[in-house]
């Protein structure tokens, strides 16, 4: 087809054009191979075409036609925790993630859904209401198929859902979520003078309420003021790693409109995941926003914050380093990707543990390796997603902790799982929980 | 012979299922190399996970007639592994990844051909003794690969190179059969010394399967120090002036203007950027006292010679520092443009300064930009071309300009690559460094071991 003449919608000369518009980024790649030496799926399985080399290979012949399966070229690239291991290692700088959040996009559009992935993105995420229900719903009926795997871990096994989940060791659901627990929340600022609008994030909202609960607790604590308006929908991650921009887009839009209904200095969440997203991928699509959602999203950018990032870079809470009792616990930070590696947060979540006595921090080897969760990643690739895993598992093993802590609730849900199946005796929090542990209560 | 089921079947009873690729996209990703060549399909990947495996392989692979590519990481500079045309198959060994043995009392160390260097560096620091090879490529480069090219580093000039290392080796011929040479001792004049042979042999003659690795015990202490200099001839004579009185720095770098400026934008590091060239000098040994003079003589050289501004690190952060420049040289370039292309023409050391305002009229002639970097110390330098390989017009530029500066190596008594190697990029230049007649018995050679011309048959020697 001459250059000229607009392609078919759906054809596959419309995906080469397509892909064709990353063709500046494809190029910068030099094919040194130097991604082999930090990427977790291609550590785990040894395939070329698993690293980020290959991938950009395989996007760079479907662009230029010169390999017509996008099928093949899909399966491939998806096979990508989009943990931006390779990114930040890249010699010359690749925009990888930007490539691959695009690629999967125009992929997808070309290939289509699927049902279960429609429905999910599309109809229960955008609405919270009905996603609260389902969670609730299967909060009360979940007794009778959960089985105690590792009470120290708090997992659980669910041999009858295992065409589902599979053999997955899984922390039980909480009576009721966060967000409908406490429903909208705006708390005036205290003694801080800050106001933080909260981004509780699906995972810490739904499955990990308390995590939620001991954010709410240190903001309070801190006298920090608080918004959480209460249709607030998911931050969109699952709906782009899939390649479904339409969905990622209609929930940022949901969640730009309610975040306007107030002003805020920052906007916080417990969730790696969901800050690394607001702040990297809000703005990859700023074309398809309209101009009061371009501002805001530009606005969004800047003040997006972890919440360990809030506490001791913005609010400049002062974590002094602590002498450890003699019982302190053992305790090992494992560094998300998400974390570390987008938002360069490291030596935050540190600072606060170090400056408990109640615990002694050890570093594990390779601290910042993924431990291979990836969010959906696990659920379509468990196999290498606990490969991956295995690795984790075996560094944190080695330094004989007590417990291991981590700054975001996926990779919770993985080493949970991981220590579980292991029989490991080693208990797995988030920083905040273990700081929000030393505080005193308040009135709630 | 053609791949069809039946053989695949085969591959697959040697092997497994998972360990056969032979999708479309899955082949495709084994194309190409790090070279800037036009890559090829191969017909069939295959990922032997034991020696016998690898053994089996070879010999069907050979009983079929099919030409074949030992490939590693994949991370060469110049095509080696680039497969074969036709219906080629690649053989893959990166799942052959074990550190059999580190001995301490005897020092040496037998692995595997997949072993990654960096990993196997680790290993034996871990166990208080010293590999010093560091190929650029190293966190990903296999320790087959750094055979099969004779990899470098930055460390040649005082500790030599991979082939300074190898003791012995186990390959596989084309039948598939095992041959070893060498041995775990210091001595050894059994037979012929094949060893000597497969070093940089880029797969064209077997098929490795175990490498013996001499160690040797690590420094205690080291010094490094920057030069900065306003004539890049100052700088030759300094690398020539610390040889000179016996000094064997472990790493003498060279870093000339274009490259300072490029890594300046992209590090803001406060580097000298109206500088003509620096030089990066590390020494080390094994006591305090002594590195201390050593590095006490060499600053006073630099003196002498000319250096218009030295900087001597305090401490480990400011060795650190110090090496910025260096580790970001690469990085820095390749950010610049699309494309980089990665040369690797090797002089005496005294020719440096000729060579490098050689490669800058060359740059000029046809209109790159081209900086240079790399081992002072041995003469080997990086020319990095800047470009964008979409351009046809310019990349044929770069094409002209990459055979000139061969030609300019050559004509300066140097050779066509210090360390990146042969591969396909530069089979062809062959003759002209040698002559007929050194090709010609290089071919009888192959011949001998390689009777169907199969193994790699595109590269080293054409």
């Amino acid at each position: 087809m001459s250059e000229n003449v607009a392609p078919q919608p759906g054809s596959f000369q419309e995906l080469a054009q397509l892909l064709m518009s990353l063709d500046n980024l494809l190029v910068s790649c030099m094919r040194c191979g130097l991604c082999q030496a930090v990427c977790p799926v291609y550590g785990s399985t040894f395939r070329e075409a698993d690293v980020t080399r290959g991938k950009i290979a395989l996007l760079e012949n479907l662009a230029h036609e010169t390999i017509k399966d996008p099928k093949s070229v899909n399966d491939r690239l998806n096979r990508c925790l989009l943990c931006g291991s390779c990114e930040v290692n890249c010699p010359s700088g690749v925009n990888i993630l930007e490539i691959f959040i695009k690629a999967r996009s125009f992929v997808a559009g070309y290939l289509g859904l699927g049902l279960v992935k429609r429905l999910i993105f599309r109809h229960l995420l955008p609405h919270p209401r009905l996603f609260n229900l389902a969670t609730r719903i299967s909060g009360f009926f979940q007794k009778p198929f959960l089985k105690v795997a590792n009470p120290l871990v708090g997992t659980h096994r669910a041999p009858i859902l295992k065409m589902f989940l599979g053999d997955r060791h899984i922390p039980s659901l909480p009576k009721a979520s966060f967000s409908s627990k406490r429903g909208a929340l705006n708390i005036p600022a205290g003694s801080s003078g800050i106001k933080v609008a909260l981004f509780p994030g699906c995972v810490p909202d739904k499955l990990f309420a308390n995590l939620s609960e001991a954010t709410l607790k240190i903001l309070r604590y801190h006298g920090v003021g608080i918004f959480m308006p209460e249709n607030l929908v998911c931050c969109g991650i699952p709906s782009l790693a899939s390649g479904d921009s339409q969905g990622f887009l209609g929930l940022t839009s949901q969640n730009l409109k309610a975040l306007s209904k107030q002003p805020f200095d920052y906007l916080v969440t417990p969730c790696a995941t969901c800050a690394a997203n607001i702040k990297d991928n809000w703005p990859r699509f700023l074309d398809k926003y309209g101009e009061e959602e371009k501002k805001a999203v530009a606005a969004l950018v800047s003040k997006t914050m972890d919440i360990t990032q809030f506490l001791v870079s913005a609010l400049k809470v002062e974590f002094k380093p602590a002498e450890p009792k003699n019982d302190a616990k053992k305790v090992t930070f494992h560094d998300s990707c998400h974390l570390k590696k987008s938002l360069g947060v490291a030596a935050q979540p540190r600072a606060i543990i170090q400056s408990l006595p109640d615990y002694r921090l050890v570093e594990m080897p390779e601290a910042d390796r993924c431990c291979g969760n990836g969010g959906s990643f696990t659920l379509f690739h468990y196999d290498i997603s606990k490969d991956i895993g295995q690795r984790k598992r075996n560094n944190i093993v080695s330094v004989k902790p007590d417990l291991v802590v981590t700054g975001c609730p996926a990779c919770l849900m993985q080493l949970m799982d991981l220590l579980s199946q292991n029989n490991d005796q080693i208990a797995v929090k988030h920083v905040v929980e273990i700081y929000a542990d030393t505080l005193p209560d308040q009135a709630a | 012979m053609s791949i069809n089921q039946t053989l695949i079947n085969e591959y697959i009873n040697i092997t497994s299922p998972s360990q056969v690729l032979t999708e479309e996209a899955d082949r495709l990703s084994y194309s190409y190399d790090a070279a800037v060549l036009t890559p090829r399909i191969p017909a069939l990947v295959v990922a032997p996970a034991t020696e016998e495996q690898l053994g089996q392989v070879v010999k069907l692979t050979y009983e079929n007639s099919l030409p074949l590519t030992v490939r590693g990481s994949g991370s060469n500079l110049s095509g080696a592994v680039i497969p074969e045309p036709g219906d080629s198959v690649v053989i893959l060994t990166n799942r052959l990844n074990k550190i059999l043995e580190i001995n301490e009392e005897d020092l040496y160390a037998v692995v595997e051909p997949g072993v990654i260097t960096s990993q196997f560096a680790e290993a034996v620091t871990a166990r208080g003794l010293f590999y010093p090879p560091d190929p650029g490529s190293q966190t990903v480069s296999t320790l087959g690969g750094n055979v099969a090219l004779n990899a470098g580093g930055l460390r040649g000039l005082k500790y030599g190179v991979t082939k300074d290392y190898l003791m012995g080796l186990e390959f596989f011929d084309y039948n598939g059969n095992l041959v070893k040479t060498g041995s775990r001792t210091v001595k050894c004049v059994t037979g012929y010394n094949i060893g000597a042979m497969m070093i940089s042999s880029e797969g064209t003659l077997g098929v490795f399967s175990k490498i013996i690795f001499k160690l040797v015990p690590p420094p205690k202490a080291s010094q490094a120090m920057m030069a900065v200099y306003d004539d890049i001839n100052k700088a030759s004579e300094t690398v020539a002036a610390i040889i000179a009185n016996h000094i064997l720095p472990c790493t003498l770098e060279f870093l000339d203007q274009k490259c300072l400026i490029h890594v300046e934008a992209h590090t803001k590091a406060g580097l000298p950027t109206e500088a003509q060239a620096i030089l990066l000098i590390e020494v080390d040994g094994g006591h305090q006292a002594g590195v201390d003079e050593d590095a006490q003589k060499v600053k006073d050289i630099c003196v002498k010679v000319g250096a218009k501004d030295i900087r001597v690190a305090k401490d480990a952060a400011e060795k650190f520092k110090i090496w910025e420049a260096r580790r970001n040289a690469l990085p820095a370039l390749a950010r610049a443009k699309a494309t980089t292309v990665l040369e690797d023409a090797t002089v005496p050391r005294s020719k440096v300064p000729a060579m490098v305002s050689e490669v800058n009229r060359i740059a000029d002639k046809y209109k790159l930009d081209i900086g240079t970097f790399g081992h002072a110390g041995d003469g080997n330098l990086h020319p990095t071309i800047l470009c964008d390989r979409r351009d046809k017009e310019e990349f044929r530029r770069v094409e002209e300009a990459v055979d000139e500066i061969f030609d300019v190596a050559l004509r300066l008594q140097g050779t066509l690559s210090g360390e990146h190697g042969i591969g396909q990029a530069k089979a062809k230049w062959m003759v002209k460094e040698t002559n007929q007649a050194t090709v010609d018995f290089s071919k009888r050679l192959r011949q001998a071991l390689d009777p169907k011309y199969l193994f790699n048959a595109s590269k080293k020697i054409i």
